[in-house]
């Protein structure tokens, strides 16, 4: 059965698909730009102003600049190791929590259930979170302080739980009559089972630990320990760009400064945007499995 | 196997609620938190009485307001537009597209926002373009809750979208093509079918955000402001981190400033808890 198509609606259809086109081009044209001018002369680029449609004089100095800058190459390592040993322990101990709370047999269930929720809306602040990790726990200056104090996340752990308490119990039952203890149920039933919700916490938490920054400026001070998003914040925020440009004279100084930053962001970005493709699927379905409550 | 879990919650979430007792005492390192003397609500007094109260509570409060008042409506706009757009591939595209800024980090972001924002950046351009004047946009106070909220809708739009649609796809499609049989136009149908199925979803979103009312994304602010734009992007957390941390170490003081905020957005959530509950049956807890 058709309807037909009123001139109103047709006019409707026409004005929205004119916006969200409008839409795709607010959203790239900042990166588009960004890569341009990445891939620009920096002389030029300084005399530039206006958008950028096509790079400006081509070359790849600045990407030199960057990537051979040691800050830039500890700060790659040192992210690194957070996101790759951060989101192992994330994982383990939100399977962990996530298994046990799911068990209807589990008789304090519903009690750290509530207190894990509980924690989602107060908490002590970040002044006694800070003295507790650095002046207590010692932690200071230490790549653990960036992994430890966000092992499990009380949102992803209750993701998890949802996960698997849709696995039949029924299932679980044999395997226990079949001899299998806690442990190897867990491991060789329930996790193959639940590789697609698994697969969103690794995401997650992943881009959780390659984004952060604040926790490093709070507990980390030597500079050999910097993850990338602090030697960042430097160079974009901070506009410090001279370990870099100490080679150039003092007038190229500025124009070579400018180009280094737009690099440092393709630098920083590209990771991500390469993988996103192969990504997208999954967070999809993560958010989704967040939306549905118990 | 639930140890490690619940050791973890007491040791990094329920010990920094203990320790938050420092609020009431003049906590000095040497002393410890036992040791300290008590000294009562001095620490909150000397808040409220302080020439900072009213400027970091309103800014708080006006930035919060501007994420929920844009931000907040934004995304089901986004999410209702695209259920009308006819063009399949059209409309994936442009999800995927919409979702690449929530990727991006915020460092990089914020770096992005400063550049563009400098005297001879890309905002400046088009606003000469216009016929505007040039101006270095984040050093005039004015400025900062716009560029603040335009760029956190601009990185989040696409991303808070999916939720809203994942709400959309679980509607029963046969109560379009009743309504379409019953002669109902389309904004009708938006009207009558489209945003009832999504109301629970908002309300919920909603409860969670005026929970967060206080909690504005200081990340954010600590990135983008600087002195010349703290009268109005100065906000309670970043008050707490500077006054607390970055210069100087009044950890009594800042930890009761801290207190007051997630006290207040305690009772936030629960107010919007029980007004939705009763509105319109629709809560959190």
């Amino acid at each position: 059965m058709t309807i037909q198509r009123t001139i109103g609606e047709k006019l409707f259809d026409s004005l929205n698909v004119l916006l969200m086109v409008l839409l795709i081009i607010i959203t790239l044209y900042p990166l588009w730009h960004v890569l341009n001018a990445s891939l620009s002369d920096s002389n030029r680029l300084m005399a530039h102003s206006g958008l950028l449609l096509l790079p400006d004089g081509f070359n790849l100095d600045s990407y030199k600049l960057v990537l051979s800058n040691p800050s830039i190459l500890s700060g790659y390592r040192n992210t690194l190791v957070i996101v790759v040993l951060g989101t192992a322990l994330n994982l383990l101990f939100t399977i962990l929590g996530a298994y046990t709370l799911s068990r209807k047999s589990f008789m304090l269930r519903n009690p750290i259930m509530l207190a894990i929720v509980f924690t989602m809306f107060f908490n002590g602040g970040i002044i006694p979170t800070y003295l507790l990790i650095n002046n207590t726990l010692h932690l200071g200056n230490n790549l653990l302080a960036l992994i430890v104090p966000g092992l499990v996340s009380s949102y992803n752990l209750i993701i998890m739980r949802t996960a698997f308490q849709g696995i039949s119990e029924s299932l679980l039952e044999s395997a226990r009559i079949d001899g299998a203890g806690e442990m190897r149920i867990l491991w060789r039933i329930v996790v193959p089972l639940s590789m697609p919700v698994i697969a969103v916490m690794i995401l997650f938490y992943g881009v959780g630990h390659w984004n952060s920054w604040f926790s490093a400026i709070l507990y980390i001070r030597d500079r050999d320990l910097y993850p990338l998003q602090l030697v960042l914040r430097e160079i974009l925020i901070q506009n410090s760009t001279d370990s870099m440009t100490t080679s150039a004279a003092m007038g190229d100084k500025e124009a070579i400064g400018e180009s280094v930053k737009y690099a440092t962001v393709m630098v920083a970005t590209l990771p991500i945007l390469f993988i996103y493709p192969f990504l997208q699927k999954y967070f999809v379905k993560g958010v989704m499995i967040g939306a549905i409550k118990e | 196997m639930a140890l490690p879990v619940v050791l973890y919650f007491l040791v990094f979430k329920y010990l920094p609620m203990y320790g938050a007792v420092i609020a009431f005492k003049e906590y000095t390192v040497g002393k410890g938190i036992w040791g300290s003397e008590w000294v009562g609500l001095q620490h909150f007094q000397d808040f409220f009485q302080s020439y900072y109260f009213w400027r970091v509570l309103k800014n708080t409060l006006i930035l919060s307001f501007y994420q929920l008042l844009f931000g907040f409506p934004a995304p089901i706009l986004l999410a209702l537009l695209l259920n009308e757009l006819r063009h399949e591939i059209f409309k994936r595209t442009v999800q995927t597209v919409s979702y690449i800024p929530h990727f991006i980090s915020l460092v990089v972001i914020c770096g992005m926002v400063v550049d563009f924002s400098s005297r001879d950046g890309l905002f400046n351009s088009i606003i000469t373009f216009f016929g505007g004047e040039s101006s270095a946009l984040l050093s005039e106070p004015g400025n900062f809750r716009t560029i603040y909220t335009a760029s956190s809708i601009w990185q989040e739009l696409g991303f808070s979208t999916i939720i809203y649609l994942a709400a959309l796809s679980g509607i029963n499609p046969e109560l379009y093509d009743a309504s379409k049989v019953d002669g109902a136009s389309r904004i009708r149908r938006v009207w009558h079918i489209t945003l009832p199925g999504i109301i629970p979803m908002i309300v919920i979103l909603l409860i969670l955000r005026i929970g967060g009312l206080m909690e504005i994304g200081f990340e954010k602010v600590i990135l983008l402001y600087n002195p010349n734009v703290y009268d109005t992007a100065d906000v309670i957390s970043t008050f707490v981190y500077r006054k607390g941390i970055s210069e100087s170490a009044e950890f009594s003081y800042t930890t009761a400033v801290g207190l007051f905020q997630s006290l207040v957005n305690f009772i936030l959530l629960i107010g919007a808890n029980r007004l939705s509950k009763a509105v319109s049956d629709n809560k959190l807890f």
